[in-house]
């Protein structure tokens, strides 16, 4: 068993078989797992917002669901995975509150995987599977060394994807 | 009316605001007490200033459940508020209002709107002292809650503060009857609210 890397709110890092990579109750936020099946090397990111472009304040590279794939892509790469060989995964997005306040903020869960998505479209990987929406949060855990993203839900049986 | 992001703020706008968290968690404390008549006892708030990943561990990791309350606010200052409180203190809460030991894991249709009407109460208490003070007015929206994991509860705050900068103000209230009982406000105005907020404040930004 390898170890367990833990990965923030706004944040993302690259992960090697055997070890596996986390990130705990993602709400309306995303998480996008990447792997290279070969070289079994991967990564997660946990994003928070849509779109890097629209916000004055877009330094935190790993916030935004543009800038957090694209910096994931290069992280991946650089640790040794095959750039045309990635495939996604992805989980989040809910809305955990049946009205949101401001109207820019509303379905921004449902945004985030909208965002996600074109994103990984925009750069030709695909997603071989995905559970987003709905209301609940979602504990992930990727493992590079067969894929498995593993979700767990408060009330549920633990499943994967 | 001059925009400012939290990571700009001054000393003296954070103080403005602990204050503000002070008095707010004050009057919700009373509040409560009449609810459930009976004394309730508060620590003094603390009021912090957190990255998006610390929050989580902060409230006693992202995997705790807890009951979270959402209402938006309209008025003179916009936004929104939230205020949780860890699962088994919520179910402590409601059993003593309603006057029943309550049974098993899950919330009953009855608790979970007790529980929201506590939540009501308790964010109203805080949003009063906040209009009273700065003599804006603040109309809070029909309140939701939620039940789930701390992290994904505090997505929903985080991403409104994401918009602006990459932390998070956190008002951490201990109440105290038989039990003590975390809960954690977050008040989230929109950034043109913190600039008059400050200004009836008379504080020059």
């Amino acid at each position: 068993m390898g170890k367990e890397i833990k990965v923030g709110m706004a944040d993302l890092n690259v992960c090697v078989s055997p070890d596996s990579i986390t990130t705990l109750g993602l709400g309306s936020c995303v998480g996008i797992a990447l792997r290279d099946p070969i070289t079994k090397i991967g990564g997660l990111a946990h994003i928070m917002l849509p779109d890097s472009t629209t916000i004055r304040n877009n330094s935190n590279i790993p916030k935004f669901a543009d800038t957090g794939i694209e910096e994931l892509v290069k992280q991946v790469v650089r640790r040794g995975a095959d750039r045309n060989r990635l495939v996604a995964k992805i989980a989040g997005g809910a809305q955990m509150f049946g009205f949101q306040s401001k109207s820019e903020m509303v379905r921004v869960g449902e945004r985030n995987v909208e965002a996600t998505k074109k994103k990984l479209a925009q750069l030709r990987i695909p997603i071989l599977a995905e559970d987003t929406g709905k209301n609940f949060g979602r504990t992930v855990i990727f493992y590079p060394e067969t894929g498995d993203f593993v979700i767990r839900a408060v009330g549920k049986a633990e499943y994967k994807i | 009316m001059g925009e400012i992001s939290l990571e700009e703020m001054s000393n003296e706008y954070f103080d403005v605001l602990k204050e503000l968290g002070n008095i707010g968690a004050g009057n919700a404390t009373t509040a409560l007490a009449q609810m459930m008549q009976c004394k309730v006892d508060m620590a003094v708030p603390q009021v912090r200033l957190l990255e998006f990943k610390e929050i989580g561990e902060t409230m006693g990791g992202e995997e705790l459940v807890m009951a979270g309350i959402y209402l938006g606010i309209e008025g003179d200052i916009t936004g929104s508020i939230m205020f949780l409180l860890e699962k088994q203190a919520a179910k402590h809460l409601v059993g003593k209002l309603m006057g029943i030991e309550s049974e098993g894991e899950e919330f009953t249709e009855m608790e979970f709107s007790a529980l929201k009407e506590v939540g009501n109460i308790i964010t109203g208490a805080y949003l009063n002292s906040l209009s009273s003070i700065t003599n804006l007015a603040v109309y809070p929206s029909v309140p939701d809650l939620t039940v789930d994991m701390a992290g994904a509860i505090l997505s929903v705050p985080a991403i409104e503060f994401g918009a602006l900068g990459d932390r998070i103000l956190l008002i951490q209230t201990q109440f105290f009857d038989e039990m003590v009982l975390d809960g954690y406000f977050i008040l989230i105005p929109d950034l043109e609210s913190y600039g008059r907020i400050l200004s009836a404040l008379g504080i020059s930004i």
